[in-house]
């Protein structure tokens, strides 16, 4: 039965499949704002089945052991995540501090993309490498603020609690601190998802992929699958912790949750096409200032009852 | 035809290598990814990386200086690739054929570094975007 969880649904198979949909959508959402059509559902499929049958060239100076594990450990870990909020959300499973697990399990993949690009022993690798750490630095502070905040209200450690403290008394994103925290989530997110005012470790323009540089054929396919799976994992955990969580039973459930997904969905694609990319420097200046003051406001709101 | 090769097909990803070329075939591949053409629609996008590509879409000419770069760059790319000599001086020198400057024609470099290599030419100064686009669909017969 674990199997079944991790492999197909609310897991790998069921993850894949949703996220690759989530990042065509966003894909074409992008098209649209440009005056274009846009690709096909099915591109993000035949994406990575084409990169999955492509050679996979090893750099001379690469440390072969990191460079092709952190793929694979970032996918794991990546479906872990849907995984346990899957089970907190569908099944109404999980276990008291599931919640501190989710995050350790979510900075993985960060650290992952880290390793593999270090690993690969190349200029424009290593700056790409260097920025993604430089960025997980900035934007785990604001955000381990907001989750204390959530985690204080519901009064729960675990994600099946905050999403019961929810539907008992409304969700929290319908108070002033759950606002404030909203908003520093939603823009940390963005930065975890490597999208643009944040994308400064892939840089297509200046770094020509930065931190994937390097990768190519069923290597670049497994980050490429990570970060789908994280595009449907994250909207998904913001709703947990703000928006009363996904509740498939009773009538209009499923069209609810799946607005509430989509809503957020092109909310980051939004803030995506229409911001220029930080420097990096500005990135950590914008996470370590401007957020973290918002996140302790959140909090503190949060202990005055507001 | 396989599962992989239909993906192939239906994804391809060029990376754009400027041999010493004017500029002029640049701006044509630039109108590719413009709302007229938009060839994402054919799930054909710009990378910023040669081991991402499938498709090297080489302008200009080899001259000696840009030469083992431009090996060095076929060498990286994660094969099956397809190589577009887009534009008269890439397809066959232009008239820079036989200056002191340009010892040998492009696609002579390529096949003395991967005899099977599938190279398309693509003739024109410039060439036009529904002609590159014509390219594609002979290079995708192919595959």
């Amino acid at each position: 039965m674990q199997a079944f969880y991790y492999l197909i649904f609310p897991g790998f198979l069921f993850a894949a499949v949703v996220g690759l949909l989530t990042t065509w959508l966003d894909r074409k959402v992008t098209a649209r704002v440009h005056y274009r059509v846009g690709p096909p559902w099915f591109q993000s499929f035949a994406d990575v089945m084409k990169l999955m049958g492509k050679e996979v060239i090893l750099p001379e100076n690469a440390r072969k052991t990191g460079f092709l594990l952190a793929p694979i450990i970032a996918l794991a870990a990546s479906t872990l995540v849907a995984t346990m909020l899957g089970l907190a959300n569908y099944l109404n499973q999980g276990f008291v501090g599931d919640i501190i697990v989710f995050w350790y399990f979510l900075a993985v993949p960060s650290i992952m993309i880290i390793i593999g690009s270090a690993s690969a022993g190349t200029p424009l690798s290593a700056v790409g490498s260097s920025r993604e750490m430089k960025l997980l630095l900035g934007y785990e502070v604001p955000f381990i603020i907001v989750l204390a905040m959530v985690i204080f209200r519901a009064d729960s450690l675990s994600l099946g609690g905050i999403i019961e403290h929810q539907i008992e008394s409304g969700p929290i994103l319908y108070s002033l601190s759950g606002v404030i925290g909203f908003i520093v989530a939603l823009l940390c997110v963005q930065a975890k998802l490597g999208l643009v005012p944040f994308d400064a470790p892939e840089a297509e323009t200046e770094l020509g992929g930065g931190a994937f540089y390097d990768y190519s054929g069923a290597a670049l396919g497994g980050f490429k699958l990570s970060k789908a799976i994280l595009f449907y994992s994250l909207p998904i955990f913001l709703i947990t912790l703000f928006w009363g969580g996904v509740q498939i039973g009773g009538g209009l459930g499923i069209l609810w949750a799946l607005l509430k997904y989509i809503l957020i969905v092109a909310l980051i694609t939004v803030i995506r096409n229409t911001n220029p990319r930080l420097r990096i420097d500005q990135a950590v200046k914008f996470f370590w200032g401007w957020m973290t003051i918002l996140a302790v406001i959140a909090f503190i709101l949060r202990v005055k009852g507001l | 035809m396989g599962l992989k090769t239909a993906a192939l097909k239906k994804s391809i990803w060029v990376f754009h290598v400027a041999c010493s070329p004017c500029n002029n075939c640049d701006i044509e591949i630039l109108d590719l990814l413009t709302p007229r053409f938009d060839v994402e629609r054919f799930g054909i996008v710009l990378v910023g990386s040669p081991r991402h590509a499938d498709a090297l879409l080489i302008t200009g000419v080899a001259n000696t200086h840009v030469t083992p770069r431009l090996i060095e760059t076929y060498r990286a790319t994660a094969k099956p690739c397809v190589c577009f000599l887009f534009g008269a001086c890439a397809s066959h020198g232009n008239f820079f054929r036989g200056s002191y400057n340009v010892p040998r024609r492009i696609d002579e470099i390529i096949r003395e570094e991967d005899p099977n290599a599938i190279i398309v030419y693509i003739p024109g100064c410039p060439p036009k975007p529904e002609a590159m686009i014509a390219g594609v669909v002979k290079a995708l017969s192919v595959l």
